[in-house]
């Protein structure tokens, strides 16, 4: 996330590691979907927000990886 | 008299927009749009002689463009060649850089304009780039500054910053009064005063981006799915790179109910693929994406996705990928594109 703000991606939603940006190995199937959607959603959430400066979406208080 | 060939795009010699951005190089005689003012702005002792003019896909796009166009451009014998302005349009800006480098290292005097911000700039190479406005309203005084910059080259002078120089500086040799190490403490000292700009040595800016509008309603949109994250077909048929990747490519997603294991997987040689070959999803969400689409959550779903490998990418080839995806996905009809980056 620090590196996606330093070189200034404008739209920004966070997620669990980078080997799987859009999963999370450590749910059951059923959950890491669910998981997956949630960060599309934000990510269309972001998408149809006006920005001026790279902005962070969080979709939870802490993210791992 | 000093023979002048005019570089435009396919747009400024009136021959269309996107719809013709794939036109090959042609030469016409004389002045064609904003090559007439710059013909009255050089005055008597100056003719434009020709015009060359290409799409921008084409230009910017096909490997061998540059060097027809500027074969065109050298059958019309120009004492100079004139380029753009390009503004802050990439693949103008980037035929336009290719063009004035290939021209200076072919010999021929050459300058070009655009925005300092324009993705092309630093593929001039050594040939001179000066300043133009940002957007074609400023046409006027960039066309003046890229004249005067014209005759300063045709009169063999080097150009330099109160010129509008942004490219293409000399290195020139020169001798100063202190020593190396001198100098360092001198900067040193200055550092400790307060001073964070003092240096012998400027280092290249990064781009500055500046967000897009957001798009009004999504659920009318076209979304693109994009990524950075090496997904391709299994037996990787265009031989994507793992790391220091010179291309993107473009797979498509129509008719694909699924990314199964064993169907894609990741060449990206920055991270272990294991849990991207276990389940493409987690690098490329086309499932959830269906999902949304079939729900109405967005208008439609792109029928392609659009794929590099983000490792160790040079910031040029990474900032021509930017250039081209948004030009292909624009063209697509895709109004938003979600880039999941590894």
């Amino acid at each position: 996330m620090s590196i996606a703000l330093r070189v200034g991606a404008p739209r920004i939603v966070p997620t669990r590691g980078i080997p799987y940006p859009t999963g999370d190995p450590s749910l059951a199937p059923a959950e890491e979907r669910a998981w997956r959607r949630r960060l599309v959603e934000q990510a269309l959430h972001a998408v149809s927000t006006a920005v001026k400066e790279p902005t962070v979406f969080e979709l939870e208080a802490s993210t791992h990886g | 008299m000093t023979r002048v060939v005019h570089y435009i795009n396919q747009f400024f010699a009136g021959q269309g927009g996107e719809d013709a951005a794939s036109s090959p190089p042609q030469r016409q005689d004389g002045a064609v749009g904003p090559g007439r003012r710059l013909g009255q702005l050089l005055g008597p002792d100056f003719e434009v002689v020709a015009t060359v003019h290409c799409g921008d896909d084409d230009a910017s796009g096909r490997p061998e463009a540059i060097e027809e166009v500027l074969a065109l451009v050298r059958q019309c014998d120009p004492d100079l060649l004139v380029i753009g302005p390009a503004f802050t349009s990439g693949r103008y800006g980037l035929a336009c850089a290719r063009l004035a480098g290939a021209a200076a290292s072919a010999g021929v005097p050459v300058v070009a304009a655009m925005h300092p911000d324009n993705p092309g700039v630093e593929e001039a190479g050594t040939a001179p780039v000066v300043a133009s406005g940002q957007v074609a309203r400023e046409m006027g005084p960039s066309l003046e500054r890229l004249a005067a910059a014209a005759r300063v080259v045709a009169e063999g002078r080097p150009l330099t910053k109160a010129d509008g120089l942004i490219a293409g500086a000399r290195r020139l040799v020169g001798l100063v009064d202190e020593p190396a190490a001198v100098r360092a403490v001198d900067l040193v000292l200055a550092r400790l005063a307060g001073d964070r700009q003092a240096t012998e040595v400027p280092l290249p800016r990064f781009d500055q981006v500046t967000p897009a509008a957001p798009v009004d309603d999504v659920t009318q949109a076209t979304v693109a799915l994009v990524t950075e994250g090496g997904l391709v077909p299994d037996d990787n048929p265009d031989r994507l790179e793992s790391a220091r990747a010179t291309r993107w490519l473009r797979y498509p997603l129509e008719g694909v109910e699924a990314l199964g294991s064993g169907d894609y997987r990741s060449v990206h040689g920055g991270f272990s693929t294991v849990w991207a070959n276990e389940d493409p999803h987690r690098i490329l969400p086309l499932d959830v994406a269906q999902d949304l689409e079939a729900e109405g959550a967005i208008g439609a779903l792109h029928g392609a996705y659009l794929v590099t490998t983000g490792n160790g990418t040079s910031v040029g080839n990474a900032r021509r990928f930017g250039t081209e995806w948004a030009a292909d996905l624009r063209r697509s009809g895709a109004r938003a594109a979600i880039l999941t980056a590894t």
